[in-house]
């Protein structure tokens, strides 16, 4: 067997060429729902692959991920409100507040470690959450609709479905193989050095608070661009995007499809989805099932998916 | 108020009176802003009574058993929960109170024993993981027991008046009740941990858990009956809010964060920094969101005070969180390091 052909690639080969032929499926069947949800899927997975970054690489256990959704989305939603439609002011600036809102919490939170780090990401995640619902020109609680997707003259039509589903996806690679450029790069051996070891990473003569900080802000970034695509997806941003339950989820997402890889939280993110509307048609009871499922993962399956394949390949 | 008052000032307007009875009516007003605060003020320590029940069995189980209990809300809602069931079935506000009390103890001890028991000693994403399964479950578990449709929880006629607590100063008997009890079950905490051969059980299991198992104390137990007390904890805070606000699903979750800040801000592990800090915590939230809006006006437009204060106000505690971190990252209490 040739060395690059593990269960581990395989499957990531064929969960890549699946996706891609899907809106074919979706144009032939005339399935639109389907494509639709695996929009969904593919943008929380751009999320997920981000937290992943820096949970799975960096040991920096996010709880306030799904905070940078909601601000993407929120940059996306006020500048359409305020009659600035174009996708070419939207994005950068959805990306640049992101940005800025992780270089802050991060230079707050990356100060402490462990269960300080979690609490403190989560209490922030849940400030702009408040915010979010205080801004009652914006919608406050009930959200808020955007009546046009962002516009790119020339570039992309964004209201074309397929073209949409197509460019999250393409944006999705992109952004798994940036974590994978910077995992394997210094930096993100730099990065993987100060989970294992902060204390003798920082003897050797590596300032890892900048190195942790860069990567947080990185993540925050991607996970920004998640936020505006998703605003664009449903047409509406609300506070409920960044409920703290929505960064749980991204975590779950993650874990389950295994941190050990850049690819895993795609993995992740599908089956967790999945498993979810699956559930959601057997049941209306969803969580009696997946709560206990999670507490198993973490009690038996901690290298999710991704651990499970590489473990089929050693035998 | 504001309406009557003017058409009384427009009334001694036509008489010459009018400026010593304009400035009564600065004096009023101002006395009804103080009322006002000191009402605030007292809200504020009642929600920090709350928070401190809640910080204190997280705390105590982080410090002993280094467990991030994220389920600690659950446990709260269903505090709540039983409280409004065993108070409908005994038609007792106090029995269905005891009741409840008890009956958290044993979901929690229960709990501790069928899955937090296998989650001590592992990474803290672990926990993360576990307990937020335990939080969907739990809230699933809820609904289908109950319903997705809120309770309430009546209070006995006794407890639903005022109560002049200073001069002219009149306060619900309720809060006043939570107040005070709480006051007591911080105290009786302080006593069992302090004062009593389990506490220093428990002090020592926290400091070094192997000499204490070696010392021939059955450790497993002791953690059963320390996540059992911090989930009645729990539910304790669960069934007093209970009747103030509606029993409902998620209703542990938003006050859990702010536990969780409370816990940051007074220190990990620290049960006097959880009680200063909850004072600290329910005052200013409490105060801020009563008054930044009026405060705002005075600077900015009507409009823009509007918009900008509830934001604002909900952002307090996280901003004071923020400066704490960046003075002193460990806490104001940080409890002796391991």
């Amino acid at each position: 067997m040739t060395a690059w052909l593990t269960p581990r690639n395989a499957v990531a080969v064929v969960l890549v060429a699946l996706l891609a032929l899907l809106p074919f499926y979706a144009s032939v069947t005339g399935n639109y729902f389907l494509m639709s949800m695996f929009t969904r899927i593919l943008i929380l997975a751009m999320a997920a692959v981000s937290l992943n970054l820096i949970m799975g690489f960096g040991g920096m256990v996010s709880f306030g991920h799904a905070a940078y959704i909601g601000i993407g989305g929120y940059v996306v939603g006020i500048l359409a409100k305020e009659g600035i439609g174009s996708g070419f002011v939207q994005w950068p600036l959805a990306l640049a507040v992101s940005g800025l809102f992780a270089l802050g919490v991060g230079a707050l939170s990356l100060r402490t470690r462990g269960v300080y780090f979690i609490m403190i990401t989560l209490a922030f995640a849940q400030m702009v959450y408040y915010v979010a619902i205080g801004l009652d020109r914006y919608g406050g609680d009930d959200g808020l609709t955007i009546h046009k997707r962002s516009t790119f003259d020339g570039v992309i039509d964004l209201s074309n479905r397929t073209l949409f589903y197509y460019l999250c996806f393409a944006l999705l690679l992109a952004m798994v193989y940036l974590v994978w450029r910077i995992v394997n790069s210094r930096f993100g051996m730099v990065i993987q050095g100060a989970r294992s070891n902060d204390r003798r990473m920082r003897a050797i003569g590596f300032a890892t608070f900048r190195y942790k900080l860069t990567c947080f802000v990185i993540a925050g970034v991607m996970c920004g661009l998640a936020g505006a695509l998703l605003a664009n997806h449903t047409n509406f941003v609300s506070p409920a995007m960044m409920h703290w339950t929505r960064s749980g989820d991204l975590i779950v997402m993650a874990v389950l499809g295994g941190m050990g890889s850049a690819f895993g939280p795609v993995i992740g993110a599908i089956a967790f989805l999945l498993l979810e509307e699956g559930l959601s048609r057997v049941t209306e009871y969803t969580n009696i099932i997946l709560g206990p499922l999670l507490l198993l993962v973490a009690l038996y399956a901690r290298g999710g998916i991704d651990g499970l394949l590489a473990r089929v390949h050693r035998g | 108020m504001d309406g009557r008052s003017a058409r009384f000032c427009r009334l001694v307007f036509a008489g010459h009176l009018w400026p010593i009875l304009c400035l009564a009516r600065i004096a009023v007003t101002l006395a009804g802003a103080m009322l006002y605060f000191i009402e605030q003020c007292l809200n504020g320590i009642q929600l920090g009574m709350l928070l401190f029940l809640l910080a204190a069995g997280l705390t105590l189980i982080f410090g002993i058993m280094d467990l991030v209990n994220l389920a600690h809300g659950s446990l709260y809602m269903i505090g709540a929960y039983f409280a409004a069931t065993f108070a409908a079935l005994t038609g007792s506000f106090i029995a269905g109170a005891v009741l409840a009390l008890v009956a958290t103890l044993l979901v929690g001890m229960a709990v501790e024993v069928i899955a937090i028991r296998r989650l001590y000693g592992r990474d803290h994403l672990d926990h993360v993981l576990g307990t937020f399964g335990l939080i969907l479950f739990f809230n699933e578990l809820v609904r289908l027991i109950w319903g997705p449709a809120g309770m309430t929880l009546p209070l006995p006629n006794q407890m639903l008046t005022a109560v002049q607590v200073l001069p002219g100063v009149y306060y619900p008997a309720y809060r006043i009740v939570i107040i005070a009890t709480t006051l007591v079950v911080a105290l009786l905490l302080y006593l069992l941990v302090m004062r009593t051969r389990i506490g220093m059980l428990i002090r020592a299991g926290a400091s070094n858990r192997e000499m204490v198992s070696a010392l021939g104390i059955n450790i497993k137990l002791l953690y059963t009956l320390v996540f059992g007390l911090g989930a009645a904890l729990a539910g304790f805070a669960g069934l007093m809010q209970a009747p103030i606000l509606t029993v409902q699903i998620g209703m542990g979750e938003n006050i859990l964060i702010l536990a969780f800040v409370v816990i940051i801000i007074g220190g990990i592990g620290s049960i006097r920094g959880a009680f200063v800090a909850s004072i600290i915590v329910g005052l200013i939230d409490t105060v801020g969101r009563a008054f930044i809006p009026d405060i705002l006006r005075l600077f900015l437009s009507n409009n823009a005070a509007s918009t900008l204060g509830p934001s604002l106000s909900s952002m307090m505690i996280y901003m004071l969180m923020a400066a704490i971190l960046v003075f002193r990252p460990e806490g104001l209490f940080p409890a002796a390091s391991k």
